[in-house]
């Protein structure tokens, strides 16, 4: 019995999904209607499909993240990558409101296929610019995707003209908005970028090919992997799941925001794969941890809006309750506590 | 063929003469150095355009500066104009807090400062001369005023409030003069309030929350039309009929505010002029000229039910 409770509190899961639960629960407390979920003009409605909904553009960087993080990397320009995505897709969708006697109607500027593809297209090319700065010219990870982060937003407002872009085209919303089956559409985008990639990473050798880049690029490198090509292709496949990301952000306020779409989600995404359980130095990744870590950053925002904390201070309460949870996430300090524990619990 | 090209050649030199003729006249006229907040909407963006059209029909040569909402930028924006020792600083204060080593350096600089349409906080007030704008109290408390005299029943209502950026001074004073006017009237309560960032995104997202936990809702007031826009997605999306089963008071009174309106989603929107560019202009002369102005100058500004929205979109330029 006690085995196979420390098994399970040595699994890598264990800790988020307690986390995770900890702040469902405080929910539950303050709203006793948390859990309620209704359907509500033929799709299901309630704060848990919401919080899915909301954290749907944050899983799917938070995804591509985990296996940057693996290979020893990090990519701080995700933020700006779906700024200038969003910004793509925005304006060449665009739309604008014709009143035509009396009778408004929506025009796109070009077809809404063209312009997602153009829009990822745009994406995968930051991961390429990344990918060549870390893996050919062997910049530090930190400080090649510095680059893109801080030139980005500049770039997706020369695309914006500095305007906030409203799009007005209907069948574009459907991406962030719409539902099927009553489910919303971002999070069988999120299950499609999950399935590929665990499909990827533990039916073939990807998976310990990423791991093993992570651990000893070098010994990688010697035992026949093409290391080099490998953390390229890493970095453009996080940029193209920020430009997924863009497009659910942009279709859901139906607008582009070059100055704030994306803003801080690189940290965000950071955060969600370590509250997830994989390490920042590299090796070991686990996807479904960093999912459960994207979930918990925001139950934790519903909270504090639920919560009726006053605005001045939400940075504070979100601050104190990740340090908790990285403090709990501490295998140092559990063992610690464990031991302080086990000796009281021995002199009583 | 060859007198065309003789008088084309003829044209293009009396142009430079022209041109360099010109040139004095252009150089002795005023420089106004504008640090703006950036672009966050669509009423920055028609005060943006506004000031550089003024700034143009007035002779005045522009140094415009985008600080992306970060007040660092802005900070820095000024002090280049003070190296680059232009006749007039204005700037929107991004908050309003932190401004006096800044403005003190432009004061010893001999450089005079106007602040547009956002106010600050400081000890020394003579650290700028004027401040044009608008009365961001004044706006809350129309606000306030026309719920007042539409809401009506006798039952509790209950109000939500989509703040600002916290910390900005349209956030702080269109709370307090919003409150101000409803403190008398025990029925009207503000139950729940919490930051929209001014953004759609965190219109919606927060509203969204409210909406979840809490089922009796009569009113949502919105620091400004883009929170409410995205506030509206929110209500919808839960079922609701926003302007009907919940009542939608916002500030600003874009296009999209206009828009909304005439969908019969929004229920009024307090004016707020972003077009202050030509009485901007106005003052840079007047204070180059020495001529007293008062600390405040205030723009005009209406209050546009949803009814009179379809008159009033054709005229709207923001």
């Amino acid at each position: 019995m006690k085995n196979t409770l420390s098994q399970l509190t040595r699994s890598h899961l264990f800790w988020p999904c307690v986390t995770l639960v900890l702040l469902c629960l405080a929910n539950v407390y303050f709203n006793p209607g948390f859990f309620d979920i209704e359907v509500k003009d033929g799709h299901l409605y309630g704060s848990v499909i919401d919080i899915l909904n909301r954290a749907a553009p944050l899983m799917l960087i938070a995804m591509g993240m985990t296996l940057v993080i693996a290979t020893r990397g990090i990519d701080i320009s995700v933020g700006a990558t779906v700024a200038i995505a969003g910004a793509v897709v925005a304006a060449l969708i665009g739309g604008s409101l014709v009143i035509k006697d009396g009778v408004q109607t929506y025009v796109s500027n070009v077809p809404m296929p063209l312009a997602i593809v153009a829009a990822l297209a745009v994406a995968l090319l930051c991961g390429l610019w990344n990918g060549l700065l870390v893996a050919g010219a062997g910049m530090q990870p930190i400080v090649a995707t510095l680059i893109l982060m801080v030139a980005g937003r500049g770039v997706a407002q020369l695309i914006t003209e500095g305007q906030i872009v409203t799009v007005y085209y209907e069948p574009f919303f459907f991406i962030g908005n719409g539902f099927i089956f009553g489910i919303p559409v971002s999070l069988y985008i999120v299950a499609v970028v999950l399935a590929v990639l665990l499909l990827l990473t533990k039916r073939t050798a990807l998976g310990l090919f990423i791991e093993s880049v992570g651990i000893n690029p070098v010994a990688s490198r010697f035992s026949g992997i093409s290391a080099r090509a490998l953390v390229f292709w890493v970095y453009a496949f996080c940029a193209v799941t920020a430009g997924i990301a863009a497009l659910i952000i942009t279709s859901n306020v139906k607008s582009a925001d070059a100055n704030n779409a994306g803003l801080l989600l690189e940290l965000d995404a950071i955060l969600a794969v370590a509250l997830g359980g994989t390490s920042l130095a590299g090796g070991r990744f686990y996807l479904i941890g960093t999912l459960i870590g994207a979930l918990i950053i925001q139950t934790l925002t519903y909270a504090i809006y639920s919560l009726g904390v006053p605005p001045e201070i939400n940075m504070v309460v979100k601050a104190i309750v990740v340090f908790g949870v990285c403090l709990i996430q501490s295998p140092a300090l559990r063992d610690l506590l464990m031991k302080h524990a086990f000796r009281t619990g021995g002199t009583a | 063929m060859r007198t065309s090209r003789r008088s084309v050649i003829s044209a293009i030199a009396a142009g430079l003469v022209a041109g360099t003729l010109a040139m004095p006249i252009s150089a002795s006229a005023l420089t106004l150095g504008f640090a703006q907040v950036g672009a966050e909407s669509e009423w920055r963006t028609a005060n943006t355009g506004s000031i550089k059209e003024a700034a143009k029909a007035a002779g005045i040569s522009l140094k415009f500066s985008d600080a992306q909402q970060k007040q660092e930028n802005q900070i820095k924006a000024i002090r280049s104009f003070i190296a680059q020792k232009v006749d007039v600083i204005a700037f929107a204060p991004v908050v309003t807090t932190g401004w006096d080593t800044v403005l003190a350096e432009a004061k010893r600089a001999k450089i005079p400062v106007i602040l547009t349409d956002r106010s600050i906080e400081t000890k020394d007030p003579s650290l700028y001369v004027t401040m044009i704008g608008s009365d961001f109290t004044e706006e809350g408390r129309k606000a306030a005023k026309w719920m007042l005299e539409n809401v009506k029943g006798q039952g509790d209502v209950n109000i939500v409030e989509l703040q600002g950026t916290v910390g900005s001074a349209p956030a702080i004073e269109r709370k307090k003069g919003f409150e101000e006017v409803i403190k008398s009237e025990p029925r009207f309560k503000i139950t729940r309030s919490q930051t929209g960032d001014f953004t759609r995104a965190k219109g919606k997202e927060v509203m969204e929350a409210f909406l979840k936990t809490d089922k009796n809702i009569q009113v949502l007031y919105a620091h400004n039309d883009d929170m409410a826009i995205g506030a509206i997605q929110a209500i919808e999306a839960a079922g609701m009929k926003p302007g009907k089963d919940i009542t939608i008071i916002s500030i600003d009174a874009v296009k999209g505010a206009f828009e909304a309106m005439m969908a019969g989603k929004l229920n009024v929107s307090v004016e707020c002029n972003p077009l202050l560019g030509p009485q901007l202009m106005n003052i840079v002369k007047d204070v180059k000229a020495g001529k007293q102005l008062p600390k405040r100058i205030n723009t005009e500004e209406g209050v546009f039910p949803m009814e009179t929205a379809a008159k009033e979109f054709p005229n709207r330029k923001y």
